[in-house]
């Protein structure tokens, strides 16, 4: 910093058409506008797992979106006399069928493409569903504070007192699977972590001068809230997003495997290794496919998350 | 001649690449004679307190030493090993930091922490340990040292803690005591306690010490020899009476020209104008609950305080921290609802408005806040924070945004800073930002909540011009909320001492400080640091 050599007092009678002389400090050039996403996304290039994450899950968004194009056969078209047939690399296998087929002789490949969009369908949509939920119930709780935040603490405490497992099969056991069930059930259920860290982080940001200022401007609770406060606190949201987005599709695929989920013949990975269980000891590979493609895309959004939650806070890091 | 005890000789720490200069300190050469107080001062980002971390070797990883020596008692201490840098902390060279709140082990008894440093050095028997910590509490003055020793930190006051502090670095006798802005987060009476109890302590024991500040007025009260550094280089150095009254580097004459005087200015009289703020028994009182079981306690912040404010007049408010003048200008701007008391913006009644009524008049009176890095919302840009309040009370955004450019110009900022986000800003900056963002609603009445406390000197001096400008050609009146006494001295028409929730005196700025009547005041103006030296003296509002 480089300070002015003295100049001349303000003198008490100054025209009001007389400007201030910038001082040096403000006369030095400006860095770049860059916002602090452009910045957060900047860093991202630079961090591995993000990159990683973001490519892999691209990739499967990518694939699920082109289902129809990509896929070489249509996923539901059974052929008894070609069922269970091994993948490309075994000794049986064919180009044909790239992955084999399963029990009902339907390719496993085109199954698989079309599962992945009922995990991202799942995850997407009960991470956002238990987001909102969340989300507004976390940062009323912390913006308010008070009895307020009692309440809603009661309601998280209640909610983490059930077990997620149990109440989503005994909901899907008594309404009936069905993939719209599926995704209510775990949007109404995965809301905690969400309510939790957003009471945190807007307690943080409360505490600032910003929000007081815009108080003090006159501005109503709700614009304060949606103008000065979410935004602060999108970094950790997006985090939890990605940790739900991941528990959800996990969740639907145990429901699926119990068979209180995703009902056939729709292409559910979970559904894939339930039905795949009892050809498990002579056609491993009936089960591991959908198994490694359940686990790349959680690793995937896992590391996806991580990254945002390093990149966002650099200060974190060592 | 004497030899010095430490010596650091050319010494260059490198910053970590994408750092904003290669070097935190580049060549710096400095002697510590033995029994002086040497003072290094510098701005934020001068490198002073990396040098200090470099002579006690508790430098950041980041940083590497790129070349130097620091000879101390004839060893390179640069090439020592993490076991040998061991034996010499604490034993011989000692270090107080700024935080004595983090700095102490929270869970841990203070005689215990003082106990500690023995115990780690492998010295005395616990009996003896136990002893020596109590004589130690007694040497740094503490109170009932018997007792203090079996309390934990949270239970002592600021003061006390950073006296348990200097008990623990003194405990093994080191020869050189390396202080870090020991004072700066100590309210001023009990800055120049501690100040005076560390000048005792270092001509009884014969230590050295080397104080980090960058408060002159601490350097005038305190230093044998003044080092000043400027973006990591010496810029100046030399006996203190030297440097102060004589400063030969440019720089360390500006440094000088900025720190305000305690001596007030002239002030035209503002007597005839309007009152534009009016307060009359305003009151706030906290209750925490004591837990289940324990009482309730009740802490008074503001007790029956009332005052004027009449149109173009800075009225300051003046107190240590706990005082009440920050719940004050909240009281005042209604951001705190009041228990008691009225506020009055000229006729209107502001405390007795509703919800929606409050909000359509809270234009009127502005706030501009303490921390320039807390105060705007980094996820949007200048233009977005200055518009937003005027275009939410009605005002075309075309017109908003054209006149925002006109505040950022009238603020000394270019106006292509409004696409800007704050991050591109620095401390100085962002407080200019956020007095654009005050007077875009065109408020009759400017509250400044410590708005030039977290900005470095010469900062802060240009930020102080630019209110008193402000508030000359706009005709605001500003509430001026503020712990020190040389800019309150600068800027404030009248004075109003707070203590314990309540003021305690009131008066033109220049009459309190010639003559200040409650005892209270008088302590204040005793305590200011460099009160008895050239800093006194009157000098112009700096540029």
């Amino acid at each position: 910093m480089t300070i002015q050599p003295a100049s001349p007092p303000a003198a008490s009678g100054l025209a009001p058409e007389m400007l201030i002389p910038a001082p040096a400090e403000t006369a030095a050039p400006l860095a770049p506008a860059r916002s602090p996403t452009a910045l957060a996304l900047r860093r991202g290039l630079h961090h591995g797992g993000f990159l990683i994450g973001a490519g892999i899950l691209g990739l499967i968004v990518l694939a699920a979106l082109a289902a129809p194009l990509i896929a070489p056969h249509d996923p539901y078209a059974q052929d008894v006399s070609r069922r269970l047939i091994p993948p490309v690399w075994h000794a049986k296998g064919s180009w044909e069928h790239v992955l084999g087929t399963d029990k009902l002789g339907r390719d496993y490949l085109s199954r698989l493409i079309y599962g992945s969009q009922i995990s991202l369908l799942i995850g997407l949509s009960a991470a956002l569903i238990s987001g909102i939920i969340g989300t507004t119930l976390g940062i009323l709780a912390g913006y308010f504070g008070g009895r307020v935040d009692a309440l809603v603490s009661y309601v998280v405490t209640t909610r983490l007192a059930m077990p997620v497992v149990l109440v989503a099969l005994a909901m899907a056991s008594l309404v009936g699977g069905s993939l719209k069930v599926v995704v209510l059930v775990l949007g109404l259920l995965l809301w905690d972590r969400f309510a939790v860290v957003t009471r945190a982080a807007t307690r943080q940001v409360r505490g600032q001068d910003f929000v007081a200022a815009a108080q003090a401007s006159g501005f109503g609770t709700a614009r304060i809230l949606v103008q000065e406060i979410l935004p602060n606190i999108m970094n950790a949201l997006i985090v939890v997003a990605t940790l739900e987005m991941a528990h959800a599709i996990l969740l639907e695929a145990a429901l699926s495997f119990l068979g209180l989920g995703v009902q056939p013949p729709l292409p559910s990975w979970g559904l894939m290794i339930a039905e795949g269980k009892q050809y498990m000891f002579f056609q491993p590979w009936v089960i591991t496919i959908p198994g490694v493609a359940l686990l790349v895309l959680v690793l995937a959004i896992n590391l996806l998350g991580d990254g945002v939650r390093d990149i966002t806070a650099p200060e974190g890091r060592h | 001649m004497t030899e010095p005890v430490v010596r650091i000789e050319n010494l260059t720490l490198a910053l970590p690449k994408g750092a904003d200069r290669p070097h935190a300190v580049e060549g710096l050469s400095l002697d510590l004679m033995p029994g002086r107080i040497l003072c290094v001062v510098g701005e934020s980002g001068s490198g002073k307190s990396m040098s200090a971390y470099a002579l006690t070797g508790l430098l950041p990883r980041a940083l590497k030493v790129a070349g130097g020596r620091i000879t101390f008692e004839g060893r390179d201490l640069l090439g020592l090993d993490e076991r040998a840098w061991r034996g010499l902390r604490g034993r011989r060279i000692a270090m107080i930091f700024q935080e004595p709140m983090t700095a102490l082990n929270p869970v841990m008894r203070i005689g215990d922490q003082i106990a500690e440093m023995f115990e780690a050095h492998g010295l005395l028997t616990p009996a003896e340990r136990r002893a020596r910590a109590v004589a130690l509490a007694r040497e740094v003055g503490l109170p009932d040292p018997e007792q203090i020793v079996r309390a934990y930190p949270h239970q002592l006051s600021g003061g006390q803690r950073q006296r348990a502090m200097i008990a623990m670095a003194l405990a093994l006798e080191p020869s050189v005591l390396v202080a870090d802005e020991p004072t700066t987060a100590l309210d001023v009476t009990t800055q120049a306690q501690i100040l005076k109890l560390i000048r005792e302590l270092q001509q009884r024991r014969g230590m050295s010490v080397l104080f980090i500040t960058h408060d002159f007025g601490v350097v005038a009260d305190i230093a044998d020899h003044v080092a000043v550094l400027q973006r990591g280089k010496l810029v100046e150095s030399g006996p203190a009476r030297a440097v102060l009254e004589n400063p030969q580097a440019p720089y360390t004459r500006a440094l000088l020209a900025a720190v305000p005087s305690l001596t007030p200015p002239e002030r035209p009289p503002v007597a005839a104008n309007p009152v534009a703020l009016s307060v009359a028994g305003l009151g706030k009182t906290y209750t925490t609950r004591g837990g289940l079981f324990g009482k309730p306690r009740v802490v008074a912040a503001v007790r029956e305080v009332a005052f004027d404010l009449r149109r173009g007049e800075t009225l300051g408010i003046v107190g240590e921290s706990g005082s009440g003048k920050s719940t004050t200008a909240r009281l005042a701007i209604r951001l705190v609802e009041p228990d008691r008391g009225t506020v009055r913006l000229g006729t209107l009644d502001f405390t007795a408005l509703g919800p929606a009524a409050l909000r359509a008049e809270r234009r009127r009176i502005q706030m501009i806040f303490q921390d320039p890095f807390a105060s705007l919302n980094p996820r949007r840009t200048v233009e977005q924070i200055i518009t937003a309040g005027p275009i939410a009370h009605g005002t075309p955004a075309r017109q908003a945004r054209a006149r925002a450019r006109e505040l950022l110009d009238l603020v000394g900022l270019q106006p292509s800073a409004a696409e800007r986000y704050p991050n591109a800003f620095s401390g100085g900056q962002r407080q200019r930002i956020g007095i654009a963002r005050a007077l875009a609603m065109e408020p009759d009445v400017l509250v400044a909540d410590e708005a030039v406390s977290a900005l470095d000197v010469s900062v802060q001096a240009q930020v102080l011009r630019l209110l008193e400008d402000l508030k000359q050609r706009l005709g605001i009146a500003m509430l001026f909320i503020t712990h020190d006494l040389r800019v309150a001295a600068t800027i404030c028409d009248r004075i109003a001492v707070m203590h314990r929730g309540a003021i305690v005196e009131e008066g033109p700025t220049a009459a309190l400080f010639a003559a200040p009547e409650h005892p209270y005041t008088r302590s204040l103006l005793a305590a200011a640091p460099g009160s008895g030296s050239v800093l006194a003296r009157p000098h112009p509002i700096p540029a």
